[in-house]
């Protein structure tokens, strides 16, 4: 069944339009990812879906309930969680403030405990430094933050927008490692990416977008088989 | 001549405290509203005005009691804050305009404003009734002080010990610290930005008017453009403090309070004026970033 059901969205700015009347569906549990080239429209989309920039058309049902044209606080209470480009830590709050935001809905101290104990299992490269400020973290370990700062919101959507980008191969394979372990764990989870090769190897199901517009769409091993997806994005550049 | 100095330093001291109790309590809205909201409000001056005209003619016309007429007016400037602020910088936000042009809106609504108030009640200085509270000087081991000034002074604790704990210990001061650092992000943690915006506009326009009142119950001062005078002042106290820098406006308020008092005690009242500046222009030679204020933790 899917959670998240798009239907005609359509975003821009100023005069132009950015994604022009996509359709999208994600299943859950499942880790479905977006690809397509830079500029391709793919943060306007889930700018889009986390309601940081207002659908000019279409709908956006989430788990049945409209979010096309609510504000994005009200989407993050109801669970869609967006991990944004250049990841966006709270550069002059320590690490332990950062995962403190994260849970900011939550009201329960002993459930924010709970949460924040399971974040630094995953990540106990940030347990070790929980004062340091983050804005002095290297851009992995930012990454990290950022994907534990959302997870202290126990997302039943998690929108991740390219988590590998500018980083060593180290810490790439790191980011996909996190992916696949939530997606073990049952996370409902739609990917940006670029590194194209990655996304569609953990995912199910693939989205290609180009020029705003859906080219192409199915399970994600067809996708990566795909002779134009090849050539365009997975072949030797 | 060293005597006399000496011997009149506490009594100047404590002055010099009263006064920038003010300055320092004006300029924590100032630092408040530049902090979290991210904008130079023009308009802040404003509300010190209006407060003051609120509390003279509350106690005047309605005689109205102290504990009702002050509270109550800078109450009510706050939320003539939150109405100018809906009004004028809340549609520039939705368009993200650039912060230029929220410098621009708030200078020319500044403008409209004081010349209103000029047609309204005149350029004539008042201050508040006399007889809204004692005068009478109260001994305290040599130094001379009456009640409002006494008032100025433990208001001005009771606010600031208020404000930091808000800020420190509560969720909403958890979301206003966010929205400071980057108010997209912080709405993705589900802070509603825009009751944010409302209460922290509230706050520091109640902060501004309580500045204005108790400048006008201690100092014959109230008049149209008083406003206009504290917001240069201010500019020097949250700049030598650290923009957005809520202990940092406090000490320099304090600080710059205190030695225009010396000043004026000491050397001639005519520079008096003038102290702020220079600190501001050392403190900018040598801290770019203002006494207390950090740089921003980034990596290159
Ligand atoms: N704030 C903005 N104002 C105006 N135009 C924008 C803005 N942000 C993006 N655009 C335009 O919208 C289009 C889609 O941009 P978007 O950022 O969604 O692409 P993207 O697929 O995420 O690219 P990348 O892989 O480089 O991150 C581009 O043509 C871009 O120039
Ligand atoms: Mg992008």
């Amino acid at each position: 069944m899917s959670v998240l059901k798009v239907r005609g969205l359509t975003l821009g700015y100023n005069r132009t339009d950015a994604v022009k009347g996509i359709d999208l569906d994600v299943a859950e549990g499942a880790v479905v990812s977006l690809i397509g080239a830079n500029g391709a429209g793919k943060t306007t989309t889930l700018r889009g879906l986390s309601g940081l920039l207002k659908a000019r058309a279409g709908s956006v049902l989430f788990q049945g309930a409209e979010m096309a044209g609510q504000p994005a606080y009200k989407i993050t209470r109801a669970g869609v969680i967006q991990v944004p480009e250049g990841r966006q830590v709270f550069a002059n709050m320590t690490i332990e403030e950062n995962l403190r935001m994260g849970a900011y809905l939550v009201q329960d101290k002993a459930e924010i405990a709970r949460r924040r104990v399971g974040v630094l299992e995953r990540f106990p490269r940030l347990g070790e430094r929980l004062q340091q400020l983050a804005g002095l973290l290297s851009g992995g370990e930012q990454q990290m933050l950022a994907i534990g700062r959302a997870l202290m919101a126990d997302p039943k959507l998690l929108l991740l927008d390219e988590p590998s980008m500018g980083l060593a191969p180290l810490f790439i394979e790191e980011i996909f490692a996190i992916i696949r372990a939530l997606k073990v764990e049952g996370r409902t989870i739609l990917l940006v990416e670029q590194n194209a090769q990655a996304a569609l190897e953990v995912s199910d199901h693939a989205y290609v977008l180009e020029s705003g517009r859906i080219k192409l769409q199915g399970p994600a091993t067809e996708i990566a088989s795909n002779p134009e997806v090849i050539a365009a994005y997975l072949g030797a550049a | 001549m060293f005597a006399q100095i000496l011997q009149q330093l506490p009594q100047q001291l404590l002055n010099g405290l009263v006064l920038g109790s003010t300055y320092a309590l004006f300029a924590l809205g100032f630092t408040l509203m530049f902090g979290v909201l991210g904008v130079i409000n023009l308009t802040y001056g404003f509300y010190f005005t209006t407060a003051a005209f609120l509390a003279l003619y509350g106690s005047k016309l309605l005689a109205l009691p102290i504990w009702l007429a002050l509270p109550g007016a800078a109450l009510l400037a706050g939320l003539i804050a939150v109405l100018l602020d809906a009004i004028l910088l809340t549609p520039l936000r939705r368009k993200k305009a650039p912060e230029l042009s929220s410098l621009m809106v708030t200078l020319g609504a500044t403008l409209l404003l004081y010349s209103l108030m000029t047609a309204t009640f005149g350029t004539e200085i008042r201050r508040l009734p006399p007889a809204i509270i004692s005068h009478a000087a109260i001994m305290l081991g040599g130094v001379r002080m009456n009640l409002s000034q006494i008032l100025i002074v433990v208001t001005t604790v009771l606010i600031v010990a208020a404000l930091l704990a808000v800020i420190r210990f509560t969720r909403f001061g958890l979301s206003m610290r966010s929205m400071a650092e980057n108010g997209e992000a912080a709405e993705l943690m589900g802070v509603n930005t825009d009751a944010v915006v409302r209460l922290v506009s509230f706050i520091s326009g109640a902060l501004g008017g309580t500045a204005g009142v108790l400048i006008g119950l201690n100092f014959n001062a109230i008049q149209p453009y008083m406003g206009e005078t504290m917001m240069l002042k201010g500019f020097a106290v949250i700049i030598i403090g650290g923009l957005g820098d809520i202990k940092g406006a406090l000490i320099a308020g304090l600080v710059i309070g205190v030695l225009e008092v010396l000043t004026a005690g000491f050397i001639s009242s005519d520079i008096k004026d003038a102290v702020g500046f220079i600190l501001l222009v050392a403190t900018l030679w040598f801290r770019p970033v203002g006494l207390f204020g950090r740089a921003p933790a980034k990596r290159a």
